[in-house]
Formats: structure tokens, C-alpha cells, sequence
């Protein structure tokens, strides 16, 4: 599933302390002699890559993929965007959560091709750039609301789009909506607590 | 999953256009080598699978006709454009206040991201979620014509009792089809051959001998919208879903109900049910049943013996009757108590 080693050659411990920054810094341009071949007159095959441009951040990418990637595996494999997670890969259980024009969707069943010209957000883009976390991560911390952490980018992002939606009313408001987000740690009381602190922090903003 | 072209048309008649393009007329539209997409929920998931393997996507998402995304509202009418998505539909307050039916179905079905990609008309073409079918190393009617059911005689807990066949009792899951089946929807589709709408419940076929062929639609034919008419049972109508989990996991047994009261008689009933059947399920017997009568738990009761006349389980689903049954009870007597 998760690859030892990055697309970049970095390790995976290495690439996970730098992967903000770096990403950041510069954005890989992924390029395959494939696409450059390919000669205008010939009609296009469906193994020919597509060059395609996402906004990831607020950073721009042009990467050259094979139409079957899907976005959270262009994020993943291609941007190096790790912080979105891959949990069953078929639309079950939320992992791989971000935005999409300010929408929480799954990014596991998007096609990345798909999502041109779309503002996609995922959890390395939330903090603020001094750090500062942002309101939902920071109560996710004060409330413990994980244990082993692989669902948490997901509830993250998720928690942001249904306070956004206006769907974090209540206890069962949050309970039902946030229910695309498997926690197989049950860590869910602390999720609901932090949804709570999160919601009323960002009311007050 | 198979490799596929990509391709963006940016008008609908464009898209019939490219959809005509390379496929033959006569081939249903999931086993078309031209596909739409437009949410990809259930096709993405599918390709992932083997169970689809479209040669090209066409990409609905561009396309420019406003009406598309748009819900109109008028005395009459809830009109959904076809690329509207679930939660927009299900969190729309004119919706909920005219028809709480329509708002409820899509509100329980799915989850808040699902919702945020799922087109309504991708949603009432969903497939099925028959294990069977999803998993290729299976013998499968509807994904390989012929090639034996596998749930007949395998672990059929979720599958249908009511419109089966000898060839396919794979369940049809989807809600919002639930309350378009009651309240006599219309799809409106346009394609080579012009545009035509489309009684809901002419939209999708029983299984038969063909489980293959799971609509009434052409491979390049496209739903631009949904039109539902509002009649004096819309206020009071409801849809209850019973799960093996509270949320997020597909229906058991369910039931949409709409009914037009005076007083304590029922002047007219809609209802249908979903998680028992192959196909969106209108449940006209029920009813007959109720029509002109004082709504008690008596009559109620008569309504669902008569819903699951014809039901026929196999060895894990027999618990699907009784609990299909005390649903749609259930359903009648909240919905006769809803204050309108």
C-alpha cells in the first residue's frame, strides 16, 4: 500500500519530516518520456499519460498520469503529499478525506484527471504558514482524539467540511455526519469533543 | 482496472454526440465501451473491481447548461438537474419543508463526502451491492450473462425477496429512488434519438432473465433531470431506514411513505421499500389496502401483509419479511402522526 521508499528516492522517515517544506518549495514536476513522444497526429490510446494541472494547497502541479490514477494516489505517489491516507481504497471509510473546492470528498474514488481546474486542500495544507495549527487539528490534540493516528488526516478533513456544512449542531448532528469516518480505535467520544471545541472556536472567528 | 480514454464534452448534446460515437445502440449502458461519469462513486469503485471496464469516460462535470445543477421549485414541481449533488439536494430547505420524503431519503443514504460527490441522477443508477457481483472470481448473471448466480446458493443475507428471478436476487440499495418510485417521479433523458422522459418507475428493469440489463436507458442517452410532482401527500411523507449500523451502511429494510389523510382515514397512500428488492419497489398492494380506511396498527399491519405477499426467501434473508414488514408499520403510523 504505503511505498518504503518516495517517488523522489527520499527514505520514508526522511521524506516524512521534510515532506511539508520540500512539497512547498518545489513542486515536482513529474514528466515521462511517454507524454513528450507522442506525436500530435496519432490518436490517443487509453495507456498514453495525460499532462494535467491541479492546485494542491494553493500550489500549482503539472503531472503527467496515467488516466486510472486515482487523485488520492496522485497525492500520495506523484505530489508526495502523504498526510492523506489510503485505508480501503474503495469509498468505505474516510481516510482519504480532503477538499475539493472547499467540499470534504474521497479521494480514493475521484480520478485525479477529474479534478482539473478544482481547488483541492488536504491536511499538510491546513496550518497556518508560522505553524499555527488550525482550529480543528489543534482541538484534535487538546482532546486525545485519536490513538493510532492513520483515520486522523481523514477525520480532520472531514470534521472541517461538516462544521462548514453547518452540520455540527449537535452531538448526533456530528455522530451522523461525520459517520463516513471509521476510527477502528473507537476513539470516536474525543472526535465528537474536539468537533464541539472546534465548532465554537470557529463560530467565534 | 482496464486503461481508459479520457474526455471532457462540455455541452450535453455534445456528450450524446461522443457517446454515439463508438458504440453500438443495442448494448446496455454499463456494459457500453463509452461511459459517463459524473460523481464516479459507484463507477470508480467498480473499475477499481473489474466489475466495469468502459474503454473511454466521458466526463459529465463540464458541462455547461445551468439547469443541470440547479432545483427548481413551483407550485407543482421539484425539478432536480441531473448533476445536483446528494448533500445540496438533501440539505436544500424548500426540499425538506415541501417534501421531508425526498430530503430524508438522501440525508440517510451514503456518507457526508459520498454525498458531496454523488450526482442524483448517478445516484438512482447505482448498482447493485450483491458481494457476488463485486467480486469478479464469481459466477455472476448480471456481470457475465450466463454464468450462474452464485447467492442463490451462497450467503444471501442482503439480498432481495421481492421481484427476483431465477437468474439474479441481487438487492437494488439505493434511497432516493425509494421516494422518486412513490411520488411518481419522471426522469427526463436526452440522447440520439431525441429527448424523452421516462416514468421512474419505468426507469429500472427487473431482473428476469437478463439481470444485465438493469435500466430503461440507451448507452448514449443521459438523465438531464428529475422532475417530482407535488401532490397533497408530499408534506406528510417520511422514509425509515433500518440498518445493521446507525449510519452510513446500506438499508435492511426501509420504507417511503406519503400520505394524504382526513382525519384519521387515509385518502391516499404512496409507499415504497427499499433493501428488499431487486429494483426501486413500489408497494401499490399496501396501498389498495390502506385507501378510504381509519389508519390503525390493524390496518397498518394488513398494509404490510399485503407489501409482502409475493416475497420469496432464500436460507439468510427469511428475516428481511417480518422486518420489512414491522418497518413499513412503523413508517405508516410516524408518518399519520407527523405534524403538518
Amino acid at each position: 500500500m504505503s511505498n518504503s521508499t518516495s517517488p523522489s528516492g527520499l527514505s520514508r522517515r526522511t521524506f516524512m519530516t521534510g515532506s511539508v517544506t520540500a512539497a512547498a518549495a518545489m513542486p515536482l514536476m513529474a514528466t515521462s518520456p511517454k507524454a513528450a513522444e507522442l506525436s500530435p497526429a496519432r490518436a490517443a490510446e487509453p495507456r498514453d499519460l495525460s499532462t494535467i494541472s491541479l492546485r494542491i494547497n494553493k500550489q500549482a502541479y503539472t503531472l503527467a498520469l496515467d488516466n486510472r490514477t486515482s487523485l488520492l494516489d496522485a497525492l500520495r505517489d506523484h505530489v508526495g503529499l502523504t498526510g492523506t491516507k489510503k485505508g480501503c481504497d474503495h469509498g468505505q471509510c474516510g481516510a482519504c478525506t480532503v477538499l475539493v473546492d472547499g467540499k470534504r470528498v474521497l479521494s480514493c474514488l475521484s480520478f485525479a484527471v477529474m479534478n482539473q481546474g478544482r481547488e483541492i486542500t488536504t491536511v499538510e495544507g491546513l496550518a497556518s504558514a508560522d505553524g499555527e495549527l488550525h482550529p480543528v487539528q489543534q482541538a484534535f490534540v487538546d482532546h486525545d482524539a485519536f490513538q493510532c493516528g492513520y483515520c486522523t488526516p481523514g477525520q480532520i478533513v472531514s470534521a472541517i467540511g461538516c462544521i462548514d456544512e453547518g452540520h455540527a449542531g449537535s452531538e448526533d448532528d456530528i455522530r451522523e455526519y461525520m459517520s463516513g469516518n471509521l476510527c477502528r480505535c473507537a476513539a470516536y467520544p474525543n472526535i465528537v469533543a474536539a468537533i464541539i471545541q472546534a465548532r465554537d472556536e470557529i463560530r467565534r472567528a | 482496472m482496464r486503461p481508459f480514454l479520457y474526455e471532457r464534452p462540455t455541452s450535453v448534446s455534445a456528450a450524446i454526440a461522443m457517446a454515439s460515437r463508438l458504440d453500438a445502440r443495442n448494448v446496455a449502458p454499463t456494459q457500453a465501451k463509452t461511459q459517463f461519469i459524473a460523481g464516479g462513486t459507484n463507477l470508480a469503485d467498480y473499475m477499481k473491481l473489474g466489475v466495469a471496464q468502459p474503454e473511454r469516460l466521458l466526463d459529465l462535470n463540464e458541462l455547461t447548461e445551468p439547469a443541470l445543477r440547479q432545483i427548481k421549485t413551483d407550485d407543482d414541481t421539484i425539478r432536480f438537474g441531473a448533476l445536483v449533488r446528494m448533500g445540496e439536494a438533501a440539505d436544500n430547505n424548500d426540499v425538506r419543508r415541501r417534501c421531508p420524503l425526498l430530503a430524508d431519503s438522501l440525508k440517510f443514504a451514503a456518507s457526508g463526502q459520498l454525498r458531496n460527490m454523488a450526482s442524483l441522477a448517478g445516484n438512482v443508477l447505482q448498482r447493485t451491492r450483491c458481494e457476488y457481483f463485486r467480486e469478479t472470481s464469481w459466477p455472476c448473471n448480471k456481470r457475465e450473462p450466463g454464468s450462474g448466480c452464485a447467492a442463490m446458493q451462497g450467503v444471501n443475507r442482503q439480498h432481495a425477496v421481492l421481484g427476483t428471478s431465477d437468474a439474479c436476487i441481487a438487492t437494488y440499495h439505493g434511497d432516493f429512488a425509494q421516494a422518486l418510485i412513490a411520488l411518481d417521479a419522471v426522469v427526463e433523458v436526452e440522447g440520439q434519438r431525441g429527448p424523452r422522459k421516462i416514468p421512474f418507475a419505468s426507469l429500472h428493469r427487473l431482473p428476469g432473465d437478463t439481470p444485465n440489463i438493469e435500466t430503461d436507458l440507451a448507452a448514449d442517452e443521459v438523465i438531464v433531470a428529475i422532475e417530482v410532482p407535488l401532490d397533497p401527500w408530499s408534506r406528510r411523507s417520511r422514509y425509515l431506514k433500518i440498518r445493521d449500523r446507525e449510519s452510513y451502511a446500506f438499508a435492511l429494510a426501509s420504507a417511503a411513505v406519503a400520505l394524504e389523510m382526513d382525519g384519521n382515514t387515509v385518502r391516499q397512500a404512496r409507499i415504497a421499500l427499499g433493501g428488499v428488492a431487486t429494483v426501486p419497489w413500489r408497494a401499490r398492494a399496501a396501498e389498495d389496502a390502506l385507501r378510504g380506511n381509519v389508519l390503525d396498527d390493524k390496518i397498518a399491519a394488513a398494509a404490510a401483509e399485503a407489501a409482502f405477499a409475493d416475497a420469496r426467501p432464500r436460507e439468510h434473508n427469511a428475516f428481511k419479511i417480518p422486518l420489512g414488514k414491522r418497518t413499513l408499520v412503523r413508517a405508516l403510523l410516524e408518518t399519520r402522526d407527523m405534524k403538518v
